[in-house]
Protein backbone atom coordinates (compact mmCIF):
# COMPACT_ATOMS: atom_id res chain seq x y z
CA UNK A 1 0.00 0.00 0.00
CA UNK A 2 2.71 2.66 0.91
CA UNK A 3 5.85 1.87 -1.52
CA UNK A 4 8.14 4.47 -1.95
CA UNK A 5 5.82 5.09 -4.87
CA UNK A 6 2.93 6.27 -3.29
CA UNK A 7 4.62 8.04 -0.26
CA UNK A 8 6.24 10.26 -2.34
CA UNK A 9 2.48 10.87 -4.12
CA UNK A 10 1.13 11.53 -0.27
CA UNK A 11 3.80 14.34 0.30
CA UNK A 12 3.63 15.74 -2.46
CA UNK A 13 0.67 15.74 -4.99
CA UNK A 14 1.60 16.17 -8.50
CA UNK A 15 -0.02 15.21 -11.84
CA UNK A 16 -0.16 15.84 -15.21
CA UNK A 17 -0.55 19.11 -16.17
CA UNK A 18 -2.70 17.95 -19.21
CA UNK A 19 -5.26 16.61 -16.41
CA UNK A 20 -5.84 20.10 -14.77
CA UNK A 21 -5.93 21.72 -18.76
CA UNK A 22 -8.87 19.16 -19.32
CA UNK A 23 -10.44 19.75 -16.14
CA UNK A 24 -10.00 23.50 -16.16
CA UNK A 25 -11.63 23.27 -19.85
CA UNK A 26 -14.78 20.94 -18.71
CA UNK A 27 -15.33 23.12 -16.11
CA UNK A 28 -15.92 25.96 -18.58
CA UNK A 29 -17.98 23.48 -20.37
CA UNK A 30 -20.02 23.12 -17.33
CA UNK A 31 -20.65 26.37 -16.35
CA UNK A 32 -21.50 27.12 -19.84
CA UNK A 33 -23.96 24.68 -19.37
CA UNK A 34 -25.35 25.95 -16.20
CA UNK A 35 -25.93 29.45 -17.67
CA UNK A 36 -27.19 28.38 -20.22
CA UNK A 37 -29.96 26.87 -18.08
CA UNK A 38 -30.83 30.13 -17.25
CA UNK A 39 -30.51 31.56 -20.60
CA UNK A 40 -32.52 29.20 -22.57
CA UNK A 41 -35.48 29.90 -20.18
CA UNK A 42 -35.72 25.85 -19.02
CA UNK A 43 -38.19 25.28 -16.56
CA UNK A 44 -39.98 22.98 -14.00
CA UNK A 45 -38.50 19.86 -12.91
CA UNK A 46 -35.56 19.86 -16.00
CA UNK A 47 -34.29 22.87 -14.42
CA UNK A 48 -34.13 22.08 -11.16
CA UNK A 49 -32.64 18.83 -11.76
CA UNK A 50 -30.30 20.50 -14.71
CA UNK A 51 -28.68 22.91 -11.62
CA UNK A 52 -28.02 19.91 -9.06
CA UNK A 53 -26.30 17.67 -11.83
CA UNK A 54 -24.40 20.30 -13.11
CA UNK A 55 -23.73 21.75 -9.67
CA UNK A 56 -22.67 18.61 -8.50
CA UNK A 57 -20.61 17.50 -11.22
CA UNK A 58 -18.59 21.14 -10.59
CA UNK A 59 -18.22 20.56 -7.32
CA UNK A 60 -16.93 16.88 -7.70
CA UNK A 61 -14.29 17.62 -10.16
CA UNK A 62 -12.81 20.50 -7.96
CA UNK A 63 -12.53 18.22 -4.93
CA UNK A 64 -11.48 15.83 -6.74
CA UNK A 65 -8.72 17.10 -9.22
CA UNK A 66 -8.01 20.70 -8.46
CA UNK A 67 -8.17 19.56 -4.22
CA UNK A 68 -6.58 15.93 -4.71
CA UNK A 69 -9.01 14.51 -2.51
CA UNK A 70 -9.31 11.86 -5.31
CA UNK A 71 -5.25 10.82 -4.11
CA UNK A 72 -5.81 11.02 -0.41
CA UNK A 73 -6.06 8.28 1.68
CA UNK A 74 -9.81 6.95 2.34
CA UNK A 75 -9.72 7.40 6.32
CA UNK A 76 -8.62 11.30 5.38
CA UNK A 77 -11.70 10.86 2.65
CA UNK A 78 -14.19 9.88 4.98
CA UNK A 79 -12.94 12.43 7.53
CA UNK A 80 -13.91 15.62 5.55
CA UNK A 81 -16.53 14.59 3.17
CA UNK A 82 -18.58 12.95 5.21
CA UNK A 83 -19.60 14.84 8.10
CA UNK A 84 -21.30 17.46 5.54
CA UNK A 85 -23.99 15.15 4.81
CA UNK A 86 -25.23 15.88 8.40
CA UNK A 87 -25.94 19.33 6.88
CA UNK A 88 -29.24 17.38 4.92
CA UNK A 89 -30.50 16.47 7.94
CA UNK A 90 -30.44 20.64 8.56
CA UNK A 91 -32.23 21.04 5.48
CA UNK A 92 -34.55 18.39 5.67
CA UNK A 93 -35.91 19.76 9.26
CA UNK A 94 -35.74 23.31 7.87
CA UNK A 95 -37.90 22.09 4.85
CA UNK A 96 -40.71 21.43 7.28
CA UNK A 97 -40.43 24.13 9.54
CA UNK A 98 -40.63 26.67 6.42
CA UNK A 99 -43.71 24.94 4.90
CA UNK A 100 -45.39 24.85 8.32
CA UNK A 101 -44.31 28.97 8.66
CA UNK A 102 -45.95 29.10 5.31
CA UNK A 103 -49.53 27.50 5.98
CA UNK A 104 -49.31 29.54 9.13
CA UNK A 105 -49.12 33.36 7.26
CA UNK A 106 -51.32 32.26 4.49
CA UNK A 107 -53.98 31.07 6.77
CA UNK A 108 -54.01 33.36 9.57
CA UNK A 109 -52.01 36.74 7.81
CA UNK A 110 -53.49 36.98 4.65
CA UNK B 1 -1.63 -5.62 37.47
CA UNK B 2 1.73 -5.44 39.27
CA UNK B 3 3.26 -3.23 35.97
CA UNK B 4 2.93 0.63 37.49
CA UNK B 5 5.42 1.95 35.09
CA UNK B 6 3.36 5.09 34.79
CA UNK B 7 5.29 6.34 37.59
CA UNK B 8 8.28 6.62 35.99
CA UNK B 9 6.96 7.80 32.80
CA UNK B 10 5.00 10.19 34.57
CA UNK B 11 7.30 11.78 35.57
CA UNK B 12 9.12 12.02 32.75
CA UNK B 13 5.97 13.37 30.96
CA UNK B 14 6.00 17.09 30.34
CA UNK B 15 3.24 19.74 32.64
CA UNK B 16 1.25 22.30 31.65
CA UNK B 17 -0.01 23.71 28.47
CA UNK B 18 3.15 21.21 26.76
CA UNK B 19 1.96 18.39 28.60
CA UNK B 20 -1.66 18.67 27.61
CA UNK B 21 -0.10 18.81 23.80
CA UNK B 22 1.43 15.72 24.68
CA UNK B 23 -1.04 13.68 26.38
CA UNK B 24 -3.78 14.04 23.42
CA UNK B 25 -1.60 13.62 20.21
CA UNK B 26 0.65 10.29 22.36
CA UNK B 27 2.60 10.76 19.75
CA UNK B 28 0.03 9.20 17.17
CA UNK B 29 -0.80 10.16 14.06
CA UNK B 30 -4.28 9.41 12.45
CA UNK B 31 -3.59 10.79 8.94
CA UNK B 32 -0.31 9.87 7.31
CA UNK B 33 -0.84 13.44 5.53
CA UNK B 34 0.88 16.38 6.36
CA UNK B 35 -0.41 18.57 9.10
CA UNK B 36 -0.93 21.53 7.41
CA UNK B 37 -2.68 20.16 5.12
CA UNK B 38 -5.18 18.62 7.52
CA UNK B 39 -5.43 21.77 9.38
CA UNK B 40 -6.48 23.46 6.30
CA UNK B 41 -9.07 20.67 5.50
CA UNK B 42 -10.70 21.27 9.15
CA UNK B 43 -10.81 24.42 8.56
CA UNK B 44 -12.45 24.19 5.42
CA UNK B 45 -14.86 21.82 6.94
CA UNK B 46 -16.13 24.44 9.55
CA UNK B 47 -16.20 26.56 6.81
CA UNK B 48 -18.47 24.32 5.00
CA UNK B 49 -20.93 24.15 7.58
CA UNK B 50 -21.14 27.99 7.83
CA UNK B 51 -21.83 28.55 4.45
CA UNK B 52 -24.04 25.08 4.54
CA UNK B 53 -25.69 26.96 7.20
CA UNK B 54 -26.47 30.29 5.24
CA UNK B 55 -27.80 28.64 2.52
CA UNK B 56 -30.39 26.63 4.17
CA UNK B 57 -31.06 29.51 6.11
CA UNK B 58 -31.82 30.80 2.91
CA UNK B 59 -33.80 28.19 1.68
CA UNK B 60 -35.91 28.44 4.32
CA UNK B 61 -36.76 32.47 4.31
CA UNK B 62 -37.78 32.04 0.61
CA UNK B 63 -39.95 28.66 0.99
CA UNK B 64 -42.01 30.50 3.73
CA UNK B 65 -42.22 33.73 2.27
CA UNK B 66 -46.06 34.39 0.86
CA UNK B 67 -44.48 37.05 -1.22
CA UNK B 68 -43.12 36.26 -4.71
CA UNK B 69 -39.36 35.91 -5.05
CA UNK B 70 -37.83 38.31 -7.02
CA UNK B 71 -36.63 36.99 -10.54
CA UNK B 72 -33.12 36.76 -10.13
CA UNK B 73 -32.67 36.38 -13.87
CA UNK B 74 -34.03 39.74 -13.91
CA UNK B 75 -32.49 41.05 -11.43
CA UNK B 76 -29.29 40.36 -12.09
CA UNK B 77 -29.37 41.01 -15.77
CA UNK B 78 -27.34 43.57 -17.60
CA UNK B 79 -27.70 45.85 -20.71
CA UNK B 80 -25.26 45.49 -23.37
CA UNK B 81 -25.15 46.99 -26.63
CA UNK B 82 -28.80 47.39 -26.82
CA UNK B 83 -30.03 43.40 -25.81
CA UNK B 84 -30.92 42.56 -21.95
CA UNK B 85 -28.44 39.41 -20.99
CA UNK B 86 -29.93 37.83 -17.94
CA UNK B 87 -26.89 36.97 -15.18
CA UNK B 88 -24.20 38.27 -17.92
CA UNK B 89 -22.21 39.68 -15.12
CA UNK B 90 -22.62 36.69 -12.48
CA UNK B 91 -22.23 34.19 -15.49
CA UNK B 92 -18.56 36.36 -16.20
CA UNK B 93 -17.76 36.48 -12.59
CA UNK B 94 -18.62 32.43 -12.33
CA UNK B 95 -15.59 32.64 -15.34
CA UNK B 96 -13.34 34.62 -14.12
CA UNK B 97 -13.48 31.98 -10.69
CA UNK B 98 -13.09 29.13 -12.81
CA UNK B 99 -9.86 30.40 -14.56
CA UNK B 100 -8.25 31.58 -11.34
CA UNK B 101 -8.83 27.66 -10.00
CA UNK B 102 -7.06 26.65 -13.11
CA UNK B 103 -4.37 29.10 -12.63
CA UNK B 104 -4.04 28.25 -8.90
CA UNK B 105 -3.74 24.23 -9.81
CA UNK B 106 -1.03 24.74 -12.15
CA UNK B 107 0.31 26.92 -9.71
CA UNK B 108 0.70 24.19 -7.02
CA UNK B 109 2.12 22.16 -9.98
CA UNK B 110 4.68 24.18 -10.69
CA UNK B 111 5.84 24.83 -6.86
CA UNK B 112 6.16 20.88 -6.89
CA UNK B 113 8.61 21.14 -9.42
CA UNK B 114 10.51 23.63 -7.55
CA UNK B 115 10.14 26.29 -10.46
CA UNK B 116 9.42 28.84 -8.01
CA UNK B 117 9.22 32.25 -10.63
CA UNK B 118 6.38 29.78 -12.77
CA UNK B 119 4.63 29.12 -9.67
CA UNK B 120 4.60 32.80 -8.02
CA UNK B 121 3.67 34.14 -11.30
CA UNK B 122 0.33 32.10 -11.92
CA UNK B 123 -0.39 32.66 -8.13
CA UNK B 124 -0.40 36.24 -9.02
CA UNK B 125 -2.36 35.83 -11.71
CA UNK B 126 -4.56 33.79 -9.51
CA UNK B 127 -4.95 36.84 -6.81
CA UNK B 128 -5.29 38.99 -10.11
CA UNK B 129 -8.46 37.03 -10.97
CA UNK B 130 -9.84 37.39 -7.36
CA UNK B 131 -9.55 40.85 -7.42
CA UNK B 132 -11.55 41.02 -10.60
CA UNK B 133 -14.16 38.83 -9.09
CA UNK B 134 -14.54 41.53 -5.89
CA UNK B 135 -14.50 44.28 -8.37
CA UNK B 136 -17.35 42.92 -10.43
CA UNK B 137 -18.97 42.22 -7.25
CA UNK B 138 -18.82 45.44 -5.77
CA UNK B 139 -20.27 46.75 -9.29
CA UNK B 140 -23.03 44.23 -8.57
CA UNK B 141 -23.81 45.29 -4.80
CA UNK B 142 -23.45 49.19 -6.16
CA UNK B 143 -25.98 48.59 -9.30
CA UNK B 144 -28.37 46.83 -6.75
CA UNK B 145 -28.18 49.49 -4.05
CA UNK B 146 -29.21 52.21 -6.50
CA UNK B 147 -32.26 49.99 -7.44
CA UNK B 148 -33.49 50.26 -3.72
CA UNK B 149 -32.29 46.84 -2.79
CA UNK B 150 -31.89 46.62 0.97
CA UNK B 151 -31.57 44.13 3.90
CA UNK B 152 -34.45 45.17 5.02
CA UNK B 153 -36.66 45.38 1.79
CA UNK B 154 -36.67 45.92 -1.74
CA UNK B 155 -38.93 46.94 -4.63
CA UNK B 156 -39.02 43.59 -6.73
CA UNK B 157 -40.73 41.16 -3.93
CA UNK B 158 -39.83 39.56 -1.06
CA UNK B 159 -37.56 41.36 1.69
CA UNK B 160 -35.59 38.60 2.66
CA UNK B 161 -33.93 38.73 -0.96
CA UNK B 162 -31.51 41.82 0.17
CA UNK B 163 -30.70 40.42 3.49
CA UNK B 164 -29.96 37.06 2.12
CA UNK B 165 -28.17 37.99 -1.09
CA UNK B 166 -26.03 40.55 0.88
CA UNK B 167 -25.13 38.05 3.69
CA UNK B 168 -24.06 35.11 1.75
CA UNK B 169 -22.38 36.84 -1.72
CA UNK B 170 -20.47 39.60 1.03
CA UNK B 171 -19.51 36.64 2.75
CA UNK B 172 -18.44 34.69 -0.18
CA UNK B 173 -16.49 37.79 -0.88
CA UNK B 174 -14.64 38.56 2.12
CA UNK B 175 -13.43 34.99 1.39
CA UNK B 176 -12.08 36.06 -1.85
CA UNK B 177 -10.79 39.18 -0.55
CA UNK B 178 -8.83 37.09 2.16
CA UNK B 179 -7.36 35.02 -0.46
CA UNK B 180 -6.53 37.17 -2.58
CA UNK B 181 -4.50 38.70 0.46
CA UNK B 182 -3.59 35.04 1.68
CA UNK B 183 -1.99 34.66 -2.36
CA UNK B 184 0.06 37.73 -2.55
CA UNK B 185 1.56 36.73 0.78
CA UNK B 186 2.61 33.08 -0.46
CA UNK B 187 3.56 34.43 -3.73
CA UNK B 188 5.97 37.00 -2.46
CA UNK B 189 7.32 34.67 -0.09
CA UNK B 190 7.65 31.79 -2.79
CA UNK B 191 9.52 34.22 -5.01
CA UNK B 192 12.16 35.74 -2.31
CA UNK B 193 12.88 32.10 -1.86
CA UNK B 194 11.49 31.34 1.98
CA UNK B 195 10.16 27.72 0.52
CA UNK B 196 13.31 26.90 -1.52
CA UNK B 197 15.41 27.29 1.64
CA UNK B 198 13.38 24.60 3.78
CA UNK B 199 13.26 22.59 0.24
CA UNK B 200 9.33 22.56 1.24
CA UNK B 201 6.67 23.85 -1.14
CA UNK B 202 3.94 22.20 0.69
CA UNK B 203 2.34 25.78 1.22
CA UNK B 204 0.88 26.43 -1.93
CA UNK B 205 -0.78 23.58 -2.50
CA UNK B 206 -2.37 24.61 1.29
CA UNK B 207 -2.98 28.10 -0.08
CA UNK B 208 -4.71 26.67 -3.49
CA UNK B 209 -7.02 24.52 -0.99
CA UNK B 210 -8.47 27.14 0.57
CA UNK B 211 -8.74 29.21 -3.19
CA UNK B 212 -10.22 25.94 -4.54
CA UNK B 213 -12.43 26.08 -1.81
CA UNK B 214 -13.62 29.64 -2.48
CA UNK B 215 -14.47 28.75 -5.82
CA UNK B 216 -16.84 25.51 -4.89
CA UNK B 217 -18.53 27.83 -2.26
CA UNK B 218 -19.45 29.90 -5.70
CA UNK B 219 -20.29 26.61 -7.67
CA UNK B 220 -23.20 26.31 -5.03
CA UNK B 221 -24.26 29.82 -4.40
CA UNK B 222 -24.59 30.46 -8.36
CA UNK B 223 -26.74 27.07 -8.34
CA UNK B 224 -29.04 27.86 -5.32
CA UNK B 225 -29.03 31.59 -5.39
CA UNK B 226 -28.61 32.52 -9.13
CA UNK B 227 -30.24 30.29 -11.19
CA UNK B 228 -32.85 28.53 -8.72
Amino acid sequence: MSGPATQQQQQHQQHPIGLYLKVWLLLFVLSAMSYGVDYFHIQGLMRWSLIIVLMLLKAGFIVAVFMHMAWERLAFICAILLPPLALLVLVGLMASEASHTLLSRLLFFK
Amino acid sequence: MSAIPSVHTAEAAPLGLRGLVADWSSDRQAFHIAWGKVMMWIFLLSDTFIFGSFLTGYMTVRASTTVPWPNPSEVFSLRIAGTDLPLILIAIMTFVLISSSGTMAMAVNFAYQHSRRKAALLMFATAAFGVMFVSMQAFEWTKLIHEGVRPWGNPMGAAQFGSTFFMITGFHGLHVSAGVIYLSVVSTRLLRGRYEKRGNYQIVEIAGLYWHFVDLVWVFIFAFFYLW
